[in-house]
């Protein structure tokens, strides 16, 4: 950072100002609508995955906890926006509401659980939590639909006007919207004092008590607010596709989104975006070719991440421009 | 209700025996040098691989193929251990889980194009088909095979370990890595010993597996989950711990699809997650 500043508060809102590169971006995003209208159904998957690794980013990136089972809030949320649709109540904005409030109840029980460890049995705890909410899925059959999924989910326009067609109009919309509110509360969390302190937490958990600031206290609140997020992205998905599969709750998804999280490049908010971009488009180029591989290649990417770019792909580039004296924050 | 009882227990500790193969190495590493080796089970794949190329395309009788896997799957994990993993000892724990879950990625795509994604078939041999009676109990003839195996792999583990003088220097850098170096072991080569050591068992548990879970390409996923789950129960860098994990795992798992089929695998599942919440270290964890 090439900002001088010896108060906090003076860092905490240099920050939140807006760059011209961020306001690019976030044009650049309405450009599917113009330029690749035949794929705007992918380019809403992909503005979901992105709001779901931004949720992992606000634990992972920021306060360093490590979730091998993320997906089970992403399920929730996704199972709730199905079922209450399901039970006749389709409008989808009071969805997402209620989707995102039972997904933050859930991980606020769970954050007393995982608040309390570190390291491989955090890993373990989290894996074996994910693990546990995709088997009660898979059993409730009756309630869920079990392996075939949830059928019969039905959605009400948007604002009762747009319909979601076939085309992906209304879902990349909608979807863009979700994503872009989301990621403003994120934002703005991590540019205050408690991101901040999330941070002192990541680089030395047990110091950070000594300062004044629970380390428990605060992880209990951001993995609440993390679930919330993952939740909305999960009812974001059920809603668009008027699908919910036994997949959203799976520990291959888990693990998609923190290679995505990681190949962007954790820590930095916009590294969940570029990584899901990336991933999902090469995804959807390369499966086309050859299906079975396409986890070839994205083990490989995985390996040369880890060894040669250990900040993700937003790290390399954020070096690369240092090195030639641009600003890229 | 006691004869099944009786038989769900003799199958879910052969079950748990296989599970003790495949983890112990797992166990050990991690214990040594806090290397959290997700592609452990690909290790495994590579011995289950070998073993059905041997007797498939070569004729080899099924138990002359077994050193061969051992061997394979230990040249292959040293072989990434000093190329790959070694850069990394350092490193924080997600970046090892990154980069080894890369290795399962590749290792699974790898699987598929050579030998497809079907469950690979194997022809063990006659005396080891059918049942046998023990003890007036009737019980599988591979099953047995499989626990006597294992309690024989476990003794010359446990041995190896208390009584030579390189399971002194493992047992050493395990309980403090820096003194052991400060003692002038030489921490990097016990470790690669060990890593290919516990590589080539789950090689061979990887080839002893085919007959009981079957092999395809996921497997290096599928049962990286239960090898994890006996390592974080049994608690880092003991056998004994591992031991028991994988008892304790493989009967509940059997116990529990056999009684609440229902279920699933969310039996043992609630095993580990209470079993961490109440010891975070796992059952034997001393750190």
């Amino acid at each position: 950072m090439s900002i001088q500043a010896n108060n906090p508060h003076q860092i905490l809102s240099a920050g939140l100002g807006w760059t011209r590169l961020e306001i690019i971006f976030w044009l650049a995003l309405l450009l599917p609508f113009v330029l690749t209208p035949s794929y705007l159904s992918l380019a809403s998957q992909i503005a979901i995955t992105a709001l779901f690794a931004v949720s992992l980013d606000l634990i992972l990136g920021y306060a360093g906890i490590v979730s091998m089972g993320h997906a089970a809030f992403f399920g929730l949320g996704a199972y709730t926006a199905g079922l209450i649709s399901k039970a006749g109540w389709g409008e989808p904005l009071t969805g997402l509401v209620i989707a995102a409030a039972l997904a933050a109840l859930v991980g606020y029980g769970m954050s007393f659980i995982i608040a309390r460890f570190r390291h491989l049995a955090l890993i373990m705890i989290t894996l074996g939590l994910g693990l546990l909410l995709h088997e009660a899925a898979n059993s409730a059959s009756w309630l869920t639909g079990g392996a075939d999924g949830l059928q019969g989910v039905k959605i009400r326009p948007l604002f009762e006007t747009f319909k979601f067609d076939l085309y992906g109009t209304t879902a990349y919309a909608y979807s863009l919207a979700g994503l872009f509110l989301m990621f403003l509360i994120a934002r703005r969390l991590i540019h205050s004092p408690f991101g901040l302190a999330l941070r002192g937490i990541r680089e030395n958990w047990t110091r950070m008590p000594a300062i004044g600031a629970d380390s428990q206290a605060h992880i209990r609140k951001i993995y609440t607010v993390s679930a919330a997020i993952a939740g909305v992205a999960g009812a974001l998905l059920a809603q668009t596709t008027e699908t919910v599969s036994l997949e959203v709750l799976s520990f291959q998804r888990s693990a998609d989104v923190l290679v995505i999280l990681i190949l962007g490049g954790a820590g930095r908010l916009y590294g969940g975006i570029i990584g899901a971009i990336i991933y999902m488009v090469a995804r959807d180029q390369f499966s086309g070719v050859n299906p079975q591989y396409w986890y070839f290649w994205i083990g490989l990417l995985l390996i040369a991440v880890v060894i040669l770019l250990p900040n993700g792909i937003l790290g390399g580039l954020s070096r690369l421009t240092v090195r030639w004296g641009g600003t890229w924050r | 209700m006691l004869g099944s009882l009786v038989g769900v227990l003799f199958d879910g500790f052969a079950y748990g025996m296989l599970l003790f193969l495949l983890s112990v190495g797992l166990s050990v590493t991690l214990g040594m040098m806090n290397f959290v080796n997700l592609a452990h089970c690909s290790f495994a794949m590579v011995g289950g691989y070998v073993t059905v190329t041997l007797i498939n395309d070569l004729g080899w009788p099924f138990l002359a193929t077994l050193p061969i896997a051992f061997l394979a799957a230990a040249i292959v994990s040293i072989a990434l251990e000093r190329t790959l993993f070694r850069r990394l000892y350092r490193a924080t724990d997600l970046d090892q889980c990154l980069l080894t879950i890369g290795i399962v990625f590749v290792s699974v795509a790898v699987a598929a194009y050579f030998y497809g994604t079907i469950q690979q078939p194997i022809n063990t041999p006659a005396y080891l088909r059918g049942t046998v009676t023990v003890l007036g109990m009737t019980v599988g003839a591979y099953r047995l095979f499989l626990i006597g195996v294992s309690l024989a792999v476990t003794a010359i583990l446990v041995a190896a370990l208390e009584y030579t003088r390189f399971g002194a220097q493992v047992r050493a850098a395990v309980d403090n890595q820096r003194m052991a170096r400060g003692l002038g072991i030489d921490v990097d080569r016990a470790f690669a010993l060990t890593f290919a050591l516990g590589g080539g068992l789950a090689g061979l548990g990887g080839a002893l597996a085919i007959e009981i879970i079957g092999l395809d390409p996921s497997f290096g996923f599928t049962y990286l989950i239960y090898v994890l789950i006996v390592v974080a129960v049994g608690g880092l860098g003991s056998i004994g711990g591992s031991f028991a994990a994988a008892t304790v795992i493989g009967i509940s798992d059997m116990a529990g699809k056999y009684y609440f089929p229902e279920l699933g695998a969310f039996v043992i599942y609630l095993v580990m997650v209470v079993i961490l919440m109440w010891r975070p270290l796992g059952l034997f964890g001393r750190r």
